[in-house]
């Protein structure tokens, strides 16, 4: 059967451009049950935990900024970052980014997508950028989502920052979106080597499940005694850096290194899942985009960039815990000085400033049996401070517990006037005692004493 | 003026590192023709139809297709649709949402989604999730998604697995409608009777290489032998016929065992069972026509006179075999 016909004329190839790539890719997206329910999660159960924790009587004070929930509504969305930080993130960034390349491997559908989109390149960027999107719609429902419910149920109130200092309501909001904003940096990093592994692993589960199992192995690092440079150079940790915001002066040194140690294990991840996902021979039936030379080509260079990050940070940071006597010894002084201002109010006792306290600490570590640095919960500290017209000074002993981030619980060990009780009477009821127990943040990086 | 071939191949290869998917094939596929594509498993069909679908560039020759070369991959043409290994959907959306999106992917409002529906018959489940589709709906709504884009070459890729016949039936109505009206389709499958049904050309693919490409009628005469079943007035003289006539083979039972050819099996049991006696003979075209002619002579009624197998399939049998032997 042959027929013959007029030849029409031949159109020219004609490549999909790849904002319509992405609509496509989005579209895919969110009609899958999966993302449905992880959006809808991620806009609602943010604000049932806030508001249900917030009206409980014991606070999560195992996590920065928990035992603050019951005073301000700010407290609520940090509670929440720590959390994701640590285990949301990860994990939706591993059912995303982690399954959007594997998927059509799943499904088959890989030469079908090629001859409609006709470029692997403008794929992967729709690919790249609709995971992206989904996962950006999730961050800002938990913020939206645990903000709304943090000042419906306990209120806009003053937020008592890191170092004790009392952050407006309106520096509040300010501070908690940029630290949300500086999260969004690692996530995009996770999500770059969900992309990775999408891609490198094909359909294999480890690869859906890669930046979870990343999250996790650099949460054990953190945990140990590595050098803080090493610790730096990780891209998880602006997920912990944000802490830096909420001390006046803020730390912004290791913030500003965990971000941008972020950003570019996001660029290299991302090039490498590119440079891997181009060079896929989709005739071949067999192949799935992963083996060993994907594994090879994916894995080494990031291995290499952890090497470089931390060569190039170590001149700033050194090679130590980035944790010593004299950094505690200022910290607790200047976080016992705010509180204690606090405290007065609370008290409605007559108003002091920080200045005229001249609040000084004196810290030991093992009882002087050990050389005073590094991590451990065998710091004792001694705060000593002035009232004025009072010539005797006043002081005060807490124990610590730092762990190797360089954040620290101070708890109180007397005396019982000070801190010894865990609320105190004011005229509009009783509150939590400021001194009692309270959370700071040691700046692992070199610091200026004047600063 | 005449119109150039679809699709225009010569000296085709291609290579999976040190294996040989394609090796020298040539190939034309006119306007309006369907043009099957047989072969047995790990002959290249696939691999064939992929490069016909721009997936990859051939290693060597040249490719043509709607008159335009092809020298990289996802290069072919507009008018180039279809699909290899299965139809490609997305089970999460419905199928009129498969179709809508695969429509705003090509940025083509005048696209008729329904048409494309009602055309292979899915308008009652348009609306439903492709993941309770049948492996036949799911064939046919990915036909219907080739035809959105109103292809001037359409590859399928075993289109008729799953189909049930009226399914079967239905598609292969959309496919002879749409070479009428001058697409060029080109298909690969299994099914032998599918293929003499639809396509009146074929290639056979062996090892990569060509062992046939032309009409099927041809085929016919290019193979020497070919097993018939003849069923006559006197079945008693058409045998002692056979016996004498030169060119012709009597086949026995064992014979058609030995061979393996169920259809020819099936056939001549078949015949027992019905309590009349059936010849099965193995000759060429010339020494059949002198059989018939003889019996014809002789007054012996000619009732039934019909390939066991078809020309086809027993080309296809014997690069099966050869295969094996090999």
């Amino acid at each position: 059967m042959t027929a013959t016909v007029a030849a029409p004329e031949t159109p020219a190839v004609r490549r999909v451009p790849v904002v319509r790539g992405y609509r496509f890719e989005l579209v895919k997206l969110l009609t899958q049950w999966r993302v449905r329910v992880l959006i809808i999660a991620c806009w609602l159960a943010p604000a049932l935990f806030v508001a249900v924790v917030s009206q409980q009587a014991s606070l999560p004070v195992d996590t920065l900024f928990g035992r603050w929930m019951h005073s301000t509504g700010w407290a609520g969305p940090l509670v929440l970052l720590g959390f994701s930080g640590s285990w949301a993130l990860p994990l939706l960034t591993s059912l995303i980014a982690g399954d959007v390349f594997a998927a059509e491997d799943r499904l088959g559908t890989w030469r079908h997508l090629l001859v409609a989109v006709r470029s692997p390149r403008r794929i992967f960027v729709a690919k790249a950028l609709s995971s992206l999107t989904v996962i950006v719609v999730l961050v800002i429902g938990l913020v939206v989502s645990s903000t709304v419910s943090g000042l419906l149920v306990v209120g806009n109130r003053q937020l008592i920052g890191l170092d004790g200092h009392l952050l407006s309501p309106g520096n509040a909001a300010g501070t908690v979106f940029l630290a949300w904003l500086c999260a969004l940096a690692p996530t995009l990093a996770l999500a770059a080597i969900g992309l990775l592994g999408s891609v490198a692993l094909g359909r294999s589960p480890m690869g859906l499940l890669l930046p979870a199992v990343v999250a996790l192995a650099m949460q054990i690092v953190q945990q140990l005694p590595v050098p803080v440079a090493f610790r730096l150079a990780l891209p998880g940790y602006a997920f912990i850096s944000w802490n830096g915001l909420f001390t006046s002066p803020a730390q912004l040194g290791p913030l500003l290194i965990g971000v941008i140690v972020s950003l570019a294990w996001t660029l290299v991840a991302t090039g490498l899942a590119y440079f891997l996902f181009v060079r896929r021979d989709f005739t071949n039936p067999t192949h799935d985009g992963s083996g060993r030379l994907a594994l090879t080509a994916g894995l080494l260079p990031l291995v290499v960039l952890l090497g470089v990050t931390t060569a190039a940070v170590a001149p700033v940071t050194g090679f130590g815990s980035g944790i010593d006597q004299d950094k505690v010894q200022r910290a607790v002084a200047v976080e016992f000085a705010h509180l204690y201002r606090l405290q007065t109010k609370q008290l409605n006792r007559a108003d002091v400033t920080e200045e005229q306290l001249q609040a000084a600490a004196e810290c030991t570590k093992g009882g002087d049996q050990v050389a005073a640095r590094g991590p451990g919960n065998d710091w004792r500290c001694v705060v000593s401070w002035h009232i004025p017209g009072v010539a005797a000074a006043g002081s005060a002993i807490y124990q610590l517990d730092i762990n190797p981030l360089g954040r620290y619980v101070a708890d109180g060990d007397g005396p019982k006037e000070v801190n010894g009780f865990f609320l105190v009477r004011t005229p509009s009821g009783d509150e939590p005692n400021p001194l009692w127990q309270f959370d700071g943040n040691i700046e692992l990086l070199p610091v200026n004493p004047k600063g | 003026m005449d119109a150039p071939p679809t699709v225009r191949a010569r000296d085709l290869a291609k290579y999976f590192g040190e294996v040989v998917a394609l090796d020298g094939v040539d190939l034309d596929v006119a306007p309006g023709q369907i043009h099957g594509l047989v072969g047995p498993n790990g002959a290249g069909k696939t691999t064939l139809l992929g490069l016909l679908l721009g997936l990859a560039v051939p290693d060597r020759g040249t490719l043509e297709i709607l008159g335009t070369p092809v020298g990289r991959a996802l290069a072919v043409p507009e008018g180039v649709a279809g699909f290899v290994d299965g139809p490609g959907l997305y089970p999460s959306m419905t199928a009129r949402q498969n179709l809508a999106a695969l429509a705003a992917l090509r940025g083509d409002t005048t696209l008729d989604i329904d048409d494309a529906i009602d055309q292979v018959g899915l308008t009652d489940v348009a609306d439903d999730r492709v993941r309770g589709f049948s492996l036949g709906m799911r064939q046919r709504l990915g036909l219907a998604a080739a035809l959105l884009t109103k292809p001037r070459l359409l590859i399928l890729d075993e289109p008729s697995n799953g189909l049930d016949p009226a399914g079967k039936k239905h598609v292969y109505g959309v496919l002879t409608r749409l070479a009428a009206n001058g697409t060029a389709v080109m298909l690969s499958s299994h099914r032998m009777d599918d293929v003499e049904a639809l396509c009146s050309e074929v290639t056979i693919l062996s090892t990569g290489r060509v062992a046939f490409s032309g009409p099927i009628s041809k085929l016919a005469s290019e193979n020497s032998e070919l097993d018939y079943r003849v069923r006559t007035s006197d079945p008693a003289a058409a045998r002692r016929h056979a016996a004498d006539a030169r060119g012709i083979r009597l086949r026995d039972q064992d014979a058609i065992q030995d061979a393996a050819q169920d259809a020819a099996q099936d056939a001549a049991q078949h015949a027992v069972q019905d309590g009349v006696e059936v010849l099965v003979i193995s000759a060429s075209v010339p020494a059949l026509d002198e059989f018939v002619k003889r019996l014809v002579g002789d007054d012996i009624a000619v009732r039934e006179l019909a390939p066991v197998v078809s020309p086809l399939e027993a080309a296809f049998l014997a690069l099966t075999e050869q295969q094996e032997t090999n």
